[in-house]
């Protein structure tokens, strides 16, 4: 069998190719191009007086505390809520996929959260969990913990995290339950005839089997954690208390606000953008190795 | 078939006809921050300034918060098509004047499109933020507040604190004390808008620079000090309330102001421009008073600075254009209309006629919660301290500043500590501002 198509010449596969190149040149190589550019960059907000700077902005941004804190903050926020998002969803995906009275309605309701918007996701979390107005605040506090994110990163922190793992969970979800049935079902009766209890046929079957799904979660979700959580730290804590939420993404936004420093967030989204390669690079190259397809 | 042919080019014709005089209309695009009600005054002035004559449209955008405004006013300006007439709130005042070539100074327009325009005649408290140091009127205020205490009388009494209102800050901590003693167990007192009560009016109030070259009215090369004495000493005093749950820290915006009109915190220092909202919500007997001040400061209180957005008018744009803009300008600083915006919306009047006009229909004698700003502001003739503060790059050190002020209230950083961070984070902030504004 003939694996790959076979064309005379170059003009049609170019042709072929040419749409999804100009969306990638469009959408992500000529602004990427513009942000190293003005990462050399020393410029007043509106552009008008602009002096070349070299690695200065870069310079500026490793000699300061506040970006190894949000670079440590990232850390935290990134390995907890990818560790949360998938594991429950995982959880949730086996509950789902046996043979429960209502599953469908379960299903569509673990789904929900995907179709909210980040930011919105934030404001229903700060409803919650507002000192002042939440209601699980309030039972937080009358059950005597004193619960103020206004001032306690910790609890700030939390509440971000917990925001951002409840909306990643949909997808999540959505991705493992397909998975789950597209394990052969012979190979689970197989294994039952043979004695295997439920968590035996878990850990050696069904999971090593998910792996290619879990691998691509993993990076995606990697992805989210890095750049699309930027509206729930936006709306629930706003980076603070004193940067105690503050990931790079969300530096990059407050460094540029009002046009203050262009040059610094645009050097502080090329390294993000250099580190997300970087790991997406090394989970391909040593994680997917012991991923069986 | 035929009919239904001729009806459309009927329709068309006349769409056509009526879209005629539209066209030789030119349009004026404002962009603007004001939400709910403010929303509507926006909107409102638009329509009524466009039927109120046929060459101009006024076209109005919300374009997001202040932050947001600023942003997309940048953006739009750097791709070529900034709008005529943007709302920049008072924080952006030094990005927006050290960019020489992006706008046109009002004074310019005014004067470029003949209209008649005496800067005498707006309040000085008020348009002194917006101008030059000659007196050049720079951008056009549009909604000005000033930082006021808004109390809560039933919880005064409740506590069994007299009637008037605490007047120093001495006097706000015991109150809050006797109100946490009475059920106020959550937040004694807070202040929303943390830097701009705790530090920028603080300094104005007490006649202490918050930065040098007259707070940055004398150029660019100005230094902060807020880690002078009256800062660190208000900042202690709030840390340690805040551990004895005293005070109660509401967030860097104004997003805690609810905790004022639902009856949580009785003492709030917050604009003088939360008055809407405190009549539409609050179900208790309210006010408001000046900002506390410390009375061991020599000459305190000294005056308010103002807060709120002015209008700037961005550069490169056609001379008709420019004179749409100016002829819109004068609508708004007509008298009656700048009475019924401050009666209606709370923001102070622009002009020293709306003003005593106000003043002389007994007004405030029912409503002296909107008075309170206006006297808060013309207190003293204003120093190189309290004539405001005008620092380049301030959106972003506002945050910096907020930050540094957590870390001291969350127990982190000594106060002292805490402001010295804040003073040399902003300082190199306004050094590299410094370098960009040629």
């Amino acid at each position: 069998m003939q694996k790959y198509a076979h064309f005379k010449g170059l003009t049609i596969p170019l042709l072929l190719l040419l749409p999804q190149l100009m969306i990638t040149v469009v959408f992500f190589y000529w602004p990427a191009s513009q942000a190293v550019w003005q990462s050399f960059l020393l410029q007043d907000a509106f552009g008008i007086s602009t002096e070349f700077v070299w690695f200065e902005n870069y310079r500026d941004l490793f000699a300061k505390p506040e970006y190894y804190k949000a670079l440590i903050n990232t850390g935290i926020f990134s390995f907890f809520v990818a560790l949360f998002s998938l594991s429950l969803a995982l959880l949730f995906a086996v509950m789902a996929d046996r043979q429960i009275r209502g599953a469908e309605v379960y299903k569509t309701l673990l789904i929900w959260p995907y179709a909210v918007a980040p930011a919105i996701a934030g404001v229903l979390w700060i409803f919650m969990f507002d000192p002042s107005l939440g209601m699980l605040a309030r039972g937080l506090q009358s059950l005597g913990v004193n619960w103020n994110p206004r001032l306690n990163g910790n609890d700030a922190m939390t509440l971000v995290i917990l925001a951002a793992t409840w909306k990643q969970i949909s997808y999540n979800f959505l991705f493992f339950l397909a998975g789950l049935q597209s394990i052969p079902k012979s190979v689970i009766e197989a294994a039952v005839i043979d004695g295997a209890r439920p968590m035996r046929r878990f850990w050696t079957i069904v999971f090593p089997l998910l792996s290619p799904t879990t691998f691509f979660l993993l990076v995606v979700n990697l992805v989210y954690v890095f750049f699309d959580t930027f509206g729930i730290i936006d709306t629930v804590s706003g980076g603070g208390p004193s940067g105690a939420t503050e990931t790079l993404v969300y530096k990059v936004y407050s460094d540029g606000k009002g046009g203050t420093n262009l040059g610094g967030s645009a050097a502080q989204s090329v390294i993000l953008l250099a580190m997300v390669i970087a790991m997406t690079a090394f989970q391909f190259r040593f994680i997917e190795r012991k991923v069986t397809y | 078939m035929t009919f239904k042919l001729k009806t459309l080019t009927a329709a068309g014709a006349f769409a056509l006809a009526a879209a005629s005089p539209a066209v030789a209309q030119t349009e004026i695009q404002w962009w603007h921050a004001m939400t709910g009600a403010n929303n509507d005054v926006v909107v409102k002035l638009a329509e009524e300034f466009n039927a109120s004559q046929k060459d101009y449209k006024v076209v109005v955008a919300y374009k997001g918060s202040y932050p947001d405004t600023l942003n997309a006013g940048i953006a739009a300006f750097r791709a070529g098509n900034a709008p005529h007439i943007m709302q920049v709130f008072e924080v952006g005042t030094a990005t927006m004047m050290s960019a020489k070539g992006a706008i046109k100074p009002v004074a310019d327009v005014m004067k470029d499109a003949g209209e008649k325009f005496d800067p005498k005649s707006y309040l000085p408290a008020i348009t002194g933020y917006y101008s030059t140091t000659k007196g050049e009127m720079l951008s056009f205020p549009f909604n000005s507040s000033s930082m006021v205490m808004w109390y809560n009388k039933d919880a005064l009494k409740k506590a069994g604190l007299p009637e008037a209102p605490p007047k120093t800050w001495p006097e706000v901590f015991e109150a809050a004390k006797k109100l946490k003693a009475a059920g106020w167990d959550k937040c004694g007192f807070s202040t929303a808008w943390t830097t701009w009560a705790n530090i920028e009016q603080l300094g104005a109030w007490h006649n202490v620079p918050v930065g040098t070259k007259a707070n940055g009215f004398d150029g660019f090369d100005t230094e902060f000090r807020i880690n002078g004495d009256l800062f660190v000493k208000h900042l202690t005093n709030l840390a340690n309330l805040q551990k004895e749950g005293v005070f109660s820290y509401s967030g860097r915006t104004n997003t805690g102001e609810g905790r004022f009109t639902s009856g949580e915190c009785p003492l709030f220092l917050t604009s003088s421009a939360f008055f809407g909202n405190v009549k539409a919500n609050a179900k208790f007997d309210w006010s408001n008073a000046p900002m506390p001040y410390y009375p061991d400061v020599a000459g305190a209180p000294q005056n308010s600075i103002i807060g709120g957005a002015s209008l700037w008018v961005m550069g490169g744009k056609k001379a008709d254009e420019y004179k749409g803009v100016a002829k819109f300008f004068t609508f708004l600083s007509d008298v009656d209309r700048q009475v019924k915006l401050h009666t209606e919306s709370g923001y102070l009047p622009i002009t020293k006629a709306a003003y005593e006009k106000v003043k002389a229909s007994g007004f405030y004698k029912q409503n002296p919660y909107l008075e309170t700003p206006l006297l808060e502001l013309n207190n003293k003739e204003p120093t190189d301290n309290s004539r405001g503060v005008r620092f380049g790059g301030l959106v972003q050190i506002r945050d910096i500043w907020s930050e540094e002020i957590e870390a001291a209230l969350n127990g982190q950083k000594t106060p002292k500590a805490a402001l010295d961070a804040a003073n040399d984070r902003g300082n190199q902030a306004l050094r590299q501002f410094e370098r960009t504004a040629k």
